[in-house]
């Protein structure tokens, strides 16, 4: 049996569930899967403040932003959410699947919404597969949603937001950090987060780089090197690291999987940090009704994400005939809070992205693009 | 070892119950998942890479790399990592690549 649906939205983390409030606050019906037990994405482990504004509740952490997402779209008559639920794929006759609990699903919706974040890069130096060496959203998980204590002694590689702020978290349950490498000649993240970890005596190196790892069987400790202006490794400066445990803090890539497989005009976009869905102002893939928001389509803080969800949800509602006048001025709203929240030098790399996003897109509204 | 006391956090972690790795009777928690439970027990090699039998740990905790595999109460290629913790589970290293039966 195919079940009917207006909206379904694919990812119950910040975009996705801000896709489904907005959606459903103009009336729209909304499906929601997400392929875990809880909603709320990667917000159930974020313990740090936000930045932003008001809008994208700056000031509060990213777990309670993540409960009162996911506590207003439970709450909501117009929502029904399911758990458990990993959408498979999006068919030519408009056929959406999902593995729900074990049970396979079929759906047939009128707008989707793809939501289904990033996951988590990887590093390519010998003997990075032992165990031991984690991505830094995975320490995350295991200290603060399963309370384990994650190492007795970290390496974080990468400082930028992530790769800082996973280290003051570490540091906060009782893990030593025995420093944090950068590759880049500077500190990616926010000055506030480096000056924290500094505060608590950890050191935060520029230019240097993972040469190896090494330990039987498990990590045992790390080999670190210098890396001069063209990002050689300089012989002579070699340096061994004790430690149980290497953070991967290298970025995060677009899980695009779903766009892909429905055939979306995809684009790579090094300032996205990966392959894209293309999408319009409405953040409409190249397949008409399927939209993509957060993460999906290009790399961005959790407030984006929520912005880039509510804006998504009122142009899906507004095109099915919810309000339609409401729906554009609410989605003209959210446009110009994401030209607000990217208008400051940490933005400049995503307008950059975007700029090339938009360039493709005009490629393929004006008939000479690859769709 | 589990977090005892955090600035932020309070850990739920459910009913404690007994597992088993490998045979070997493991306490665990039914809010954690078996990767945490094994985590907090010292255990961080789950497996053997299938071709060079390399020893493998988790990579994501949050279901999407595949690194951490095992056989689950005879089911094979499950995402330790996304399974919560039942009482008297079996959890095993699994030989190979997992094969699943169709029936």
């Amino acid at each position: 049996m195919i079940r009917e649906v207006e909206i379904l939205v694919a990812g119950g983390g910040p975009a996705g569930l801000c896709a489904a409030a907005a959606a459903a606050s103009l009336g729209a019906k909304v499906l929601l899967c997400e392929r875990s037990d809880v909603p709320g994405g990667q917000l159930v482990k974020q313990t740090h403040k936000f930045f932003g504004s008001e809008k994208q509740y700056a000031g509060d952490r990213g777990i309670h932003i993540g409960r009162t997402l996911a506590d207003a779209a439970v709450n909501h008559p117009n929502i029904e959410i399911l758990t458990d639920a990993a959408v498979l794929g999006i068919y030519e006759d408009g056929v959406v699947t999902v593995l729900y609990k074990n049970q396979h699903l079929k759906i047939r919706p009128k707008r989707t919404i793809v939501a289904t974040g990033a996951a988590e890069k990887f590093l390519a130096f010998p003997n990075n597969d032992l165990p031991g060496i984690y991505g830094a959203g995975a320490v995350q998980t295991l200290m603060n949603v399963h309370g384990v204590k994650p190492a007795e002694r970290v390496l974080m590689v990468g400082a930028g937001n992530i790769g800082l702020i996973v280290s003051y978290q570490l540091l906060q349950a009782g893990v030593e950090v025995a420093g944090v490498i950068e590759a880049a000649p500077r500190i990616g993240g926010y000055l506030v987060h480096a000056s924290k970890l500094r505060r608590a005596g950890v050191p935060i190196r520029t230019g240097y780089t993972i040469k190896e790892a090494y330990g039987n069987g498990k990590l045992e400790g790390a080999v670190i090197c210098r890396l001069d202006e063209n990002w050689k490794p300089v012989p002579g400066t070699e340096e061994d690291i004790r430690c149980d445990t290497i953070c991967l803090a290298v970025g995060l890539t677009p899980l695009a999987e779903l766009c892909w497989q429905a055939g979306c005009q995809m684009a790579f976009i090094r300032e996205l940090s990966g392959h894209v869905p293309v999408v319009d102002g409405n953040l409409e893939t190249s397949i008409p009704g399927l939209y993509a928001a957060g993460d999906i389509s290009g790399i961005e803080e959790a407030s984006a994400a929520m912005v880039e969800g509510r804006l998504a949800g009122y142009a899906a509602a507004g095109s099915l005939g919810y309000e339609p006048q409401k729906a554009g001025e609410l989605r003209q709203g959210a446009a110009e809070e994401l030209a607000e929240l990217r208008s400051g030098p940490a933005g400049a790399r995503i307008m950059a992205g975007l700029e090339k996003a938009a360039a493709l897109l005009a490629a393929r509204k004006g008939g000479a693009g690859p769709c | 070892m589990r977090i005892e006391q955090h600035p932020i956090l309070e850990f739920d972690r459910g009913e404690k119950v007994v597992f088993f790795f490998n045979g070997q009777p493991v306490d665990g928690y039914t809010s954690e998942t078996i990767a945490a439970a094994l985590h907090a027990a010292g255990i961080r090699e789950l497996g053997h890479s299938p071709e060079l039998h390399r020893p493998r740990g988790l990579f994501c905790a949050i279901g999407n790399c595949s690194s951490c595999f095992m056989t689950v109460d005879g089911q094979p290629n499950v995402r330790v990592c996304v399974t919560k913790v039942k009482a008297g589970m079996r959890v095993e290293e699994q030989a190979g690549k997992g094969v699943v039966s169709l029936d």
